[in-house]
């Protein structure tokens, strides 16, 4: 389904990301760590085509994507949706038109200008912003909502996009630990009842453990781990982060339920 | 809920229909107002807008020509008024840099959560209100009249506009400025000066930058302008070629290239500038 060849991203003489390989056969949940600098985001940014790839290819159902220009580039982004870390939503627009503007890519630019969409588009909005659990903050403004609220109609712009893959850039980073769960059940949930493949950079091991399928570990700019979570032991944990063995998974973790395995 | 869904969906739909209904009516106001105010204008109009119109491009197309039939002379025009574009170029400077100067600690006293005590606000503000209100023009004749012709009187005219124009533009960027640093230094004890200059300075300083160097731009026009009563640099040259029947306006063209190349060469150092303030000096090697 997707596929990245060699993938590579340098600034300057600094490789972000190098000969980065991943095949995915069938939509999965994928969660990407590593710590700061590791290079996830600009993976993250290039499958999106937000930032160009220096060399190498991401090939989607048989089309190369890396290759992609002006419209052709704008349907595939409008296919492959993108959730970041600041939410960004536009704050001074109500949280309907940051949904709809999920469609920016099907609708025409004049109509969208002032602001028309079908009456069936901002019935969908709705209808996913209550999925979400948030329908009733449909008419007010996005800068008027909490960080994980805000977070939601970002998830809801990506599913009014009708995306095949959603791409997460630290969803819950900027979260607190109730927030980030329930940010992480909707993705969960989206993978399961809808099927879309999910990948998501993630900064705490125990997320990516609790709520993905598959777990790919970089460092420096290179995948150094792909495998399920199972796969991922303490030692492997430290080799990804870089860590001696002071390091611990439950110093790193945000969960709620750590509290309780650590005093249990 | 599917019920209080369904409730929601018909009021968004009803707000956004709402919306529509009041753009379109505000649409067709603006049009309407616009070809009123248009034919009003044109009615008093002496000489009348549909019997001048095609004149218009009369006198650039004299300009365009003599230029062109005498253009070997321009290299020597450009000497020749070298020396009058610095004049120009100085008065806009020196009147930049002080009225940019006042124009901040105005702009300090005008924004309200940074003044030093609330009552100031206002009357700072008025004062920048007059200062802009007053045609620069008007200043320049009375200084004129009062310390002769020179140079002098337009600096202080244009200062003076630039005062009240860099003082509002300022305060409107020291409002976006984020209080949290000017709270940091206040909880190290910081006097309000120490406050200002360390904590809001800093933020908003590239925007200051390209607001005085737009300034910069908008003076030396002003300055030439200025040049027309009296107040010499390129203004006083180009009142002398540029009146019709003179022959002189291949001069005038001369001089509004060298004008051009001035504002050109102005905007390109300030975006050089600003990048410079924004992001620092590029270090070799750094990532982005």
């Amino acid at each position: 389904m997707l596929r990245l060849t060699n993938l590579t991203k340098s600034f300057g003489g600094n490789k972000a990301v190098q000969d980065a390989n991943l095949q995915v056969a069938k939509p999965s949940m994928i969660g990407i760590i590593g710590r700061s600098g590791a290079g996830k985001s600009t993976l993250l940014r290039m499958v999106n085509r937000l930032t160009d790839a220096t060399s190498g290819q991401i090939v989607f159902e048989g089309n190369d994507v890396t290759a992609l220009v002006g419209a052709a580039k704008r349907n595939w982004q409008s296919q492959c949706a993108m959730i970041f870390q600041q939410f960004n939503l536009v704050p001074r627009m109500d949280v309907v038109s940051n949904v709809l503007h999920g469609t920016l890519n099907r609708r025409s630019t004049l109509a969208t200008m002032f602001n028309m969409y079908p009456a069936s588009d901002v019935h969908k909005a709705i209808d996913i912003l209550d999925r979400l659990g948030i329908a009733e903050h449909a008419p007010k403004r996005a800068e008027a909502l909490s960080g994980g609220q805000q977070q939601r109609v970002a998830i809801a712009r990506a599913l009014m996009q009708d995306p095949k893959i959603i791409l997460a850039d630290e969803p819950i980073a900027s979260l607190d630990p109730m927030n980030a769960q329930v940010v992480m059940q909707s993705l969960r949930r989206i993978h399961e009842e809808d099927g879309r493949m999910v990948i998501a950079n993630l900064h705490t091991l125990d997320t990516a453990r609790r709520y993905c399928d598959r777990v790919v570990g970089m460092r420096d700019g290179k995948i150094v781990f792909d495998g399920t979570p199972e796969q991922l032991t303490t030692s492997m944990a430290r080799e990804i982060y870089g860590a001696d063995t002071s390091f611990s998974e439950a110093a790193t973790s945000t969960e709620i339920q750590t509290l309780d395995r650590e005093y249990a | 809920m599917a019920e209080n869904v369904a409730q929601i969906q018909t009021d968004y739909l009803g707000q956004m229909r709402a919306k529509r209904v009041m753009n379109m009516i505000l649409l067709i106001l603006f049009v309407a107002l616009m070809m009123l105010g248009f034919y009003t204008a044109d009615a008093r109009n002496a000489g009348g807008f549909w019997q001048g119109w095609h004149n218009i491009l009369d006198f650039p197309g004299d300009v365009v020509s003599e230029a062109v039939t005498r253009a070997h002379l321009l290299p020597g025009y450009f000497l020749k008024y070298a020396p009058s574009l610095l004049e120009t170029i100085n008065i806009a400077g020196a009147a930049t840099l002080l009225g940019a100067i006042l124009g901040l600690i105005a702009s300090l006293l005008a924004t309200r959560g940074l003044a030093p005590v609330g009552w100031i606000t206002g009357p700072v503000r008025r004062v920048l209100d007059i200062l802009r209100a007053v045609p620069e023009i008007v200043i320049a004749l009375i200084l004129i009249f009062l310390l002769g012709g020179g140079p002098v009187p337009a600096m202080i005219a244009i200062a003076l506009h630039t005062v009240g124009a860099l003082g509002k533009l300022f305060s409107e960027v020291n409002e976006n400025a984020s209080l949290k640093p000017v709270e940091g230094l206040a909880s190290v004890g910081a006097s309000w000066l120490q406050r200002m200059f360390l904590g809001v300075v800093p933020q908003v300083a590239p925007n200051y930058l390209s607001y005085a160097l737009l300034r910069f731009e908008i003076n030396i026009r002003a300055s030439a302008i200025l040049g027309f009563v009296g107040a010499g640099g390129i203004g006083y040259d180009l009142r002398n070629t540029m009146s019709w029947g003179q022959g002189k306006l291949d001069e005038a063209a001369a001089i509004f290239l060298l004008l051009f190349a001035t504002i050109v060469l102005v905007d390109q150092l300030s975006s050089h500038l600003r990048d410079r303030l924004t992001h620092g000096a590029r270090v070799k090697g750094a990532r982005q």
